[in-house]
């Protein structure tokens, strides 16, 4: 496959307010392909949402480089969908103009990609909401609102910092699901970052693990489950195979339970 | 029906029944009514004065929404200020703490030394009690958005230009609002200090001409009278935020 993101030795220190550097990642490498679903699983700490803004462009490593298509990134570029923890949609804009905001700001004309909003929201099940302003909605239901305004300009990266983690198990399930389907229709490079094992499996093609102090990403594990996945996958002995594998990786001293 | 009763009918009793109570302590313990006067000899005193009550308080009035006008035009671009500069935060808070400490009240002489009497005085010490709380709550408010959607808009390489109007001003409204309903009442305040200090116009200076004849019940009359002003430009500033932010507001509990 090809490689979309090349991350080459990259690390990242903070500074902290004692003057003590923090390395937050420490030499990371990593291939990304196109089109492929890559999650980054570690536990909270790991640097795994650093590497996500880095991979972003939103933060500059101290060392190493990251490459786009063999170009080196320096700075966020547009081609670049995001979607975060929490929705922050804005409060004041109904569900249509949460998901018209990137082409605003690219200085894109609107009225050329009603018909793609229109149809993201189709997508995503939110059709007779376009009027509704997020307080009216759902949690899960914003956060399919701020997955539509990551897609709106088509952007072939789709970057994810648990974006499910603020909701409830099942909706979790469901949206991990949904995504999928989106993902299948509208083909591009996820990166999506969580700290479920569970989550990090039934969605990735691959699943990077990673473990903190420093950051480091200690294992990439291939997922062959087949295609197109269901929550009934968990109970598979395949499933439980790579879930201990990813378990061992982070704390190989213990015994897999 | 009954709900509409409990909201209103209970308050506008209770609120009745203490006038009644006033009304029946001042005449029953006969008490002098330069001393508190009764409802009834506050209406029937402050009917007296009628006729030169509204162009007093369009006065007040004026001086209530230059200064609240003022403190809004001046408080709100220094908010800008301190949140995008550095600089301009670490000169200005300084000169806002120490402002903040002082009783703005006591600064009402120095203007009236400066300008004279007058309406501008009025307005200019009207603006100085009511403009701090707009350049704190426009500032908090510009401040609270929320990293990660700070985070988006830098991904889309955003200008600063278009945060500002798309995403941190509109955020900041509902607290903006809120300074503005906290500027309006003192702005109220601020243009009856001044007519106290020196004045022949407004219902602050009604107030001194009918405290210095004694004639209290004219005083309570003047002062219901300017609630009633207090509570209307205050409403209006409600009303201005359930037009523009409505999405701030919460919905009525109507779902059928």
């Amino acid at each position: 496959m090809a490689v979309f993101i090349s991350v080459e030795r990259v690390s990242k220190r903070y500074q902290t307010r004692a003057r003590a550097l923090v390395a937050a990642l420490e030499a990371v490498s990593l291939e990304i392909h196109a089109d492929e679903f890559l999650t980054i699983v570690g536990p909270s700490g790991c640097g795994k949402s650093t590497l996500l803004k880095l991979i972003g462009g939103l933060l500059a490593p101290t060392g190493g480089t990251i490459r786009v298509r063999g170009t080196p990134l320096d700075g966020p570029s547009a081609d670049v969908g995001m979607v975060f923890q929490s929705p922050v949609l804005l409060p004041w804009r109904t569900v249509l103009d949460n998901i018209l905001f990137p082409i605003e700001i690219l200085g894109r004309s609107r009225s050329q990609y009603r018909a793609e909003a229109e149809r993201l929201i189709d997508l995503v099940g939110l059709k007779g909401f376009e009027r509704s302003v997020p307080r009216e909605l759902s949690g899960g239901m914003q956060q399919r609102v701020s997955i539509c305004r990551a897609l709106i300009h088509d952007p072939p990266l789709l970057l994810m910092d648990e974006p499910f983690g603020a909701l409830d198990a099942m909706t979790r399930e469901e949206m991990g699901m949904e995504l999928l389907r989106v993902w299948s229709e509208r083909r591009k490079t996820v990166v999506f970052v969580t700290h479920s094992i569970p989550e990090a499996i039934l969605l990735a093609d691959r699943v990077a693990v990673m473990t903190p102090r420093p950051g480091r990403i200690v294992d990439v594990l291939q997922i062959d489950l087949p295609r197109p996945r269901s929550i009934r996958m968990e109970f598979s002995g395949e499933f439980q195979k790579y879930a201990e594998a990813i378990r061992a990786a982070i704390a190989p001293s213990r015994e897999p339970a | 029906m009954k709900s509409w009763a409990r909201e209103y009918g209970v308050p506008a009793l209770v609120i009745l029944g203490l006038v009644v109570v006033w009304e029946v302590v001042c005449r029953g313990a006969r008490i002098p009514v330069w001393l508190l006067p009764a409802p009834s000899a506050i209406v029937r005193e402050t009917w007296k004065w009628a006729d030169r009550i509204p162009a007093h308080a369009g006065v007040t009035l004026y001086e209530t929404l230059g200064g609240f006008a003022l403190s809004v035009v001046v408080g709100v671009p220094i908010a800008v200020g301190i949140v995008y500069s550095p600089l301009l935060r670490r000169v200005i808070y300084p000169l806002i703490v120490v402002l903040n400490s002082v009783p703005k009240i006591a600064l009402a002489p120095l203007f009236l030394i400066w300008i004279g009497h007058g309406l501008v005085t009025n307005v200019l010490v009207a603006t100085i009690v009511a403009f701090l709380p707009m350049v704190v709550n426009t500032a908090s408010g510009l401040e609270s958005v929320e990293p990660d959607l700070l985070q988006l808009t830098r991904s889309l390489r955003a200008g600063t230009l278009q945060v500002f109007w798309k995403v941190r001003l509109p955020w900041a409204l509902p607290q903006i609002f809120s300074g503005m309903k906290v500027a309006m009442s003192l702005a109220v305040i601020g243009a009856v200090v001044g007519e106290f200090v020196g004045s022949d116009k407004g219902l602050g200076y009604l107030i001194i001409v009918a405290s210095s004849n004694l004639n209290t019940a004219v005083v309570f009359g003047v002062m219901g009278a300017l609630s009633i002003l207090g509570v209307g430009v205050f409403y209006a500033v409600v009303a201005a935020e359930r037009l523009i932010c409505p999405w701030y507001i919460q919905p009525e509990p109507d779902r059928p």
